[in-house]
């Protein structure tokens, strides 16, 4: 058991590194995240801009931004493609998934300049209303979805997973590295379990991929 | 239109169009991201700027000295708002806690200070700056420790307090008896979409683009709080990226962004950054509960008592976790008592299902402990003690109950029979396998609701109403009860929802949206027919709508015609009389659960779901079984991983993201099955219809609670039922 002095020694310890490590002023409260707001330095510093040029969807989209601007809110905030979803902004619920150079990646985790000449696929780049791409048709037909908020972020990975399996990147669930990958119940649940939908949707969202990669759930 | 007698033959009974499984008419916006939801409305007001909200670093005090200077010398920083220079705010009613805290502190994570910027970077790195002085008072975090000083509270649904015979008597006489402490942690309702709101004033006007289940309420309630006229601010809210009861009321973005957008002479959007979330908003608050339980030996209950401590701030509301057991099974000696205690954690109030979930998740659990002392299967001691009345007052029939059926049917369709009632002896491998089941019980709530319905001149039927589809499927059944009640195809309606300039509809929580509101725009099309018919000159009871014309006799006028040019309008709403007091309106169901328990690391796993639920006419199959579904999901959550947890030091919820706080993912589900009893209820609705969606949410826990306890041996009463629970009580493994 750890004593009381030995809490003490820790937390202390602990304050010390967290210091240390942003180097700059102490936390006004000792227990807990002071507020929402991550810690900065004191200094208010210049707006420091960069121009990033990638393809979105097919198209060349050249932007200044601000270089804290996350690839999430490039898309969202300055190219008014909203269809990807800020759930969390912490890399927590999936919302944010799109495709970037073939991999599903959150786009809230990382910086948009880090993506000059990146190809980027969001959801409005699948399909629309009117030519939906099969992984949307079959979240309408098996109503994969309920508020759709982290439908667009659902289907982007869905889409990314099947490509996955077809190229053997195995997961935690995979039996055998060494055997041709299975597309199992299994493995479509391991490897969407990022993607949060808090309705509670997996069941139908699972058919509609299942149906998708030509197999029963 | 005055629903004051049971509803009889009407053209929704047609059912070409209302009962059918057709995919949601909003899903192809949805899936290809091109619903706009509050925060993504760029296209309504131009020049937004982007406002980063503050949260208090305190569970309770003051803040003694706030220094904003460096953020306010920060770049591209617009305005900062503080309860110190926002002006007068009123009180709303609908909320305990201020949406801006300060400078005395209610609670962790309370509002502070909104930061307006151009953009949201400048925003988030301003908050970083301001410097706040707080002045720590004593909180009192701990619900287990008050619960001697809580004081009796009534709930929603009626008293805090019900007593009929004479429970101490029956149950001390009682040849079987249960006597059991139940707990449910704090849970968050931690929807998708985080609350979110862009503001613009335009003059003394304000329009709030906002993510929420009731418009008007809220509409009403910003007025309240920002001293103007009710007329003056209209919602918007077309897509709510979740809610389950965390939307029901403002909160702090709405407040924020009109302040903010006040301040910064722009518009503004704020969202709630999600860390904020858990402390800022509202949560299901956390219950302790005893049930007593005393039957006869071969199994009827004699007395049933219910007791609830639960906390909430000063003002606020006690859980109403008796709520069912004063409806849902048979006995003569009853009791129920709540009680309220002052917790300084932020503020409890609704979540889907607010009384029955966590009522239910104790209850149904006890049921399980009571027939095992009975030596009775638990599906059957449920059949045994079902009632057809109220049993607090037998004079007030159920107007429909096939409790019994549901577990029959259920019990069938799941392989109840297969269940080995000794616990820990059925293995799978490294697996311990497990059956619960419990029964499904939630209210259907009657509320008035209103729209308005055009039928124009190239025969599109639109319909107007303020009522919300937070994932619920409001489009959808709105439009097939219009198609069906004027006689068109599903596309030839178009519906248009969430806007306070629309007629005032239930809105959406309690279960209560899909009935009530489809029950609206019945009313409404009854308006509409008889204006077409009598434009026509038609007699408007003869009239037949149907495959787009009007026929009376040997008359028939297509739809267009009718219309005309200008086309036609009507508007109205339903109210309802005293059929809910004649008759006790409820939704009923059973679940089933089959679990896995690892026999070495006491790790859960969910293999099968199934629920048969009898909740009325089922307006659309398809949505309301996704209703049902994603409540048992939800109910997976209770059982086995939601739980906020408490700082008792320093009165906060430690675990505030999605990573902290755990929901079930897509590896936590297996396939789920779900199916609705035929049923229909004249009682209800000119719909004949009532709630699923909080049903669904009720008894799941406690049925993979018996599950887990089938399976292993090991009860456990304190939610959530996590691993280390069981581990030390495991059977020897081999």
């Amino acid at each position: 058991m750890q004593g009381p002095s030995d809490f003490e020694l820790s937390r202390r310890k602990l304050l010390l590194g967290t210091a240390a490590s942003v180097a700059f002023g102490a936390a006004p409260t000792a227990y807990a995240q002071p507020s929402a707001v991550p810690a900065q330095a004191d200094v208010a510093e210049a707006v420091s801009m960069s121009k990033v040029s990638f393809n979105v969807n097919g198209s060349l989209r050249e932007i200044a931004l601000d270089t804290r601007t996350t690839l999430l809110d490039a898309l969202r905030e300055h190219l008014h493609l909203t269809g990807s979803k800020k759930g969390c902004d912490h890399g927590q619920c999936g919302a944010c998934t799109v495709i970037v150079g073939g991999r599903r990646i959150n786009s809230c985790l990382t910086l948009a300049v880090m993506h000059q000449g990146d190809s980027i696929t969001t959801i409005e780049g699948l399909g629309t209303p009117e030519h939906m791409h099969p992984m949307q048709a079959a979240f309408v037909k098996h109503d994969g979805f309920q508020c759709g908020y982290c439908t667009p972020g659902q289907i982007c990975s869905a889409v990314a997973v099947l490509d996955e399996i077809r190229a053997g990147i195995p997961s935690h669930v995979s039996a055998d590295l060494n055997a041709p990958l299975q597309l199992t119940n299994a493995e479509l649940r391991e490897r969407m379990s990022g993607n949060i939908c808090r309705c509670g949707a997996y069941s139908n969202i699972a058919e509609a991929i299942s149906e998708v990669a030509g197999r029963p759930a | 239109m005055k629903f004051d007698s049971p509803a009889t033959t009407n053209p929704i009974d047609r059912l070409k169009v209302v009962g059918q499984p057709f995919s949601r008419i909003d899903g192809p916006l949805k899936t290809t991201g091109t619903a706009p939801y509050a925060y993504e409305r760029h296209d309504v007001a131009p020049n937004q700027a982007y406002g980063y909200v503050v949260g208090a670093a305190i569970g309770k005090g003051r803040i003694a000295g706030i220094d904003l200077g460096k953020a306010k010398a920060a770049p591209g920083v617009l305005a900062i708002v503080t309860a110190e220079n926002a002006g007068k705010l009123g009180k709303g009613r609908l909320n305990t806690a201020k949406l801006l805290g300060g400078p005395e502190i209610q609670h962790y994570h309370q509002a502070i200070a909104v930061v307006v910027a151009d953009t949201f970077e400048q925003a988030r790195a301003a908050a970083a700056l301001i410097r706040v002085d707080y002045a720590r008072e004593q909180g009192a975090f701990d619900l287990a420790s008050l619960t001697d000083k809580a004081k009796p509270n009534p709930i929603t649904s009626g008293p805090g307090d019900t007593a009929v015979g004479d429970f101490a008597a029956a149950f001390a006489a009682a040849p079987v008896r249960l006597d059991a402490r139940y707990s449910t942690p704090d849970e968050a309702h931690a929807m998708m979409e985080p609350h979110a709101t862009i503001a613009a004033w335009q003059g003394d006007k304000l329009t709030l683009w906002t993510s929420n289940q009731m418009i008007a309420w809220n509409a009403a309630e910003m007025a309240t709080i920002l001293d103007v006229p009710k007329e003056n601010v209209r919602l918007d809210s077309p897509f709510v990226g979740g809610g389950f009861g965390g939307k029901l009321f403002p909160r702090a973005d709405a407040l924020l962004a009109a302040l903010g957008a006040r301040a910064a002479k722009r518009p503004v959007k704020v969202a709630l950054q999600r860390p904020l979330m858990f402390n800022n908003t509202t949560h299901r608050p956390a219950t302790i509960q005893r049930i007593r339980i005393g039957a006869t030996a071969d199994g009827k209950i004699t007395a049933i008592g219910h007791e609830s401590w639960s906390g909430d701030l000063v003002g606020g509301k006690a859980d109403g976790a008796v709520a069912q057991t004063r409806l849902l099974y048979a006995g003569a000696h009853r009791m129920t008592a709540t009680r309220l205690a002052t917790l300084d954690l932020p503020e409890g109030n609704a979540m889907r299902a607010p009384g029955e979930a966590t009522g239910m998740m104790a209850l149904e659990i006890a049921m399980d402990e009571m027939a095992e002392k009975l030596g009775m299967d638990p599906v059957q001691f449920r059949i045994l003690n079902d009632t057809q009345v109220d049993p607090e007052k037998p004079e007030r029939p159920f107007s429909q109950r096939q409790l019994v059926e549901c577990l029959r049917n259920g019990a069938e369709r799941f392989g109840w029979n297969r269940r080995n009632p000794q616990p820990g002896r059925v293995r799978d491998g490294r697996w311990l396998v497990g059956m619960g089941a419990a029964a499904a019980f939630r209210n259907n709530l009657l509320t008035k609701s209103a729209a308005r319905v055009r039928l124009d001149g190239s025969g599109i039927v639109t319909v107007e109403t303020d009522m919300t589809d937070i994932g619920t499927g409001s489009y959808t059944i709105i439009a097939q009860t219009a198609a069906e009640m004027m006689g068109v195809p599903l596309e030839r309606v178009k519906v248009r929802l969430g806007d306070s300039a629309f007629p005032v509809s239930a809105g959406s929580g309690g279960q209560w949206g899909g009935n009530n509101s489809t029950a609206g725009v019945y009313a409404a099309c009854v308006k509409l027919r008889e204006a077409i018919a009598q434009k026509l000159g038609f007699n408007s009871t003869e009239a037949e709508f149907a495959e787009g014309e009007v026929r009376a006799g040997n008359r028939r006028v297509p739809l267009t015609q009718a219309a005309g040019e200008a086309g036609i309008a009507a508007e109205d709403g339903i109210e309802y009389g005293d059929l809910a007091k004649k008759y006790q309106q409820s939704t009923f169901g059973a679940h089933f659960v089959e679990v896995g328990v690892d026999a070495a690391t006491a790790e859960i796993r969910v293999r099968r779901m199934l629920a048969v639920c009898a909740a009325g006419r089922i307006l659309n199959p398809k949505t309301a079984r996704s209703q049902v579904i994603g409540a048992m999901t939800m109910g997976v959550g209770a059982a086995l991983m939601e739980e906020l947890v408490v700082d008792k030091r320093a009165g906060f919820f430690v675990n505030h993201d999605l990573a902290g706080y755990e929901v079930p993912v897509h590896a936590d589900i297996p396939h789920q099955e779900m199916f609705f009893l035929d049923e229909t209820d004249p009682m209800s609705s000119p719909m004949k219809a009532k709630g699923v969606a909080e049903l669904g949410i009720c008894g799941v826990a406690a049925a993979v609670a018996n599950a887990v306890y089938n399976a292993t041996g090991v009860r456990v009463r304190d939610y959530p039922i996590t691993l280390d629970k069981l581990l030390e009580r495991m059977p020897d493994v081999g």
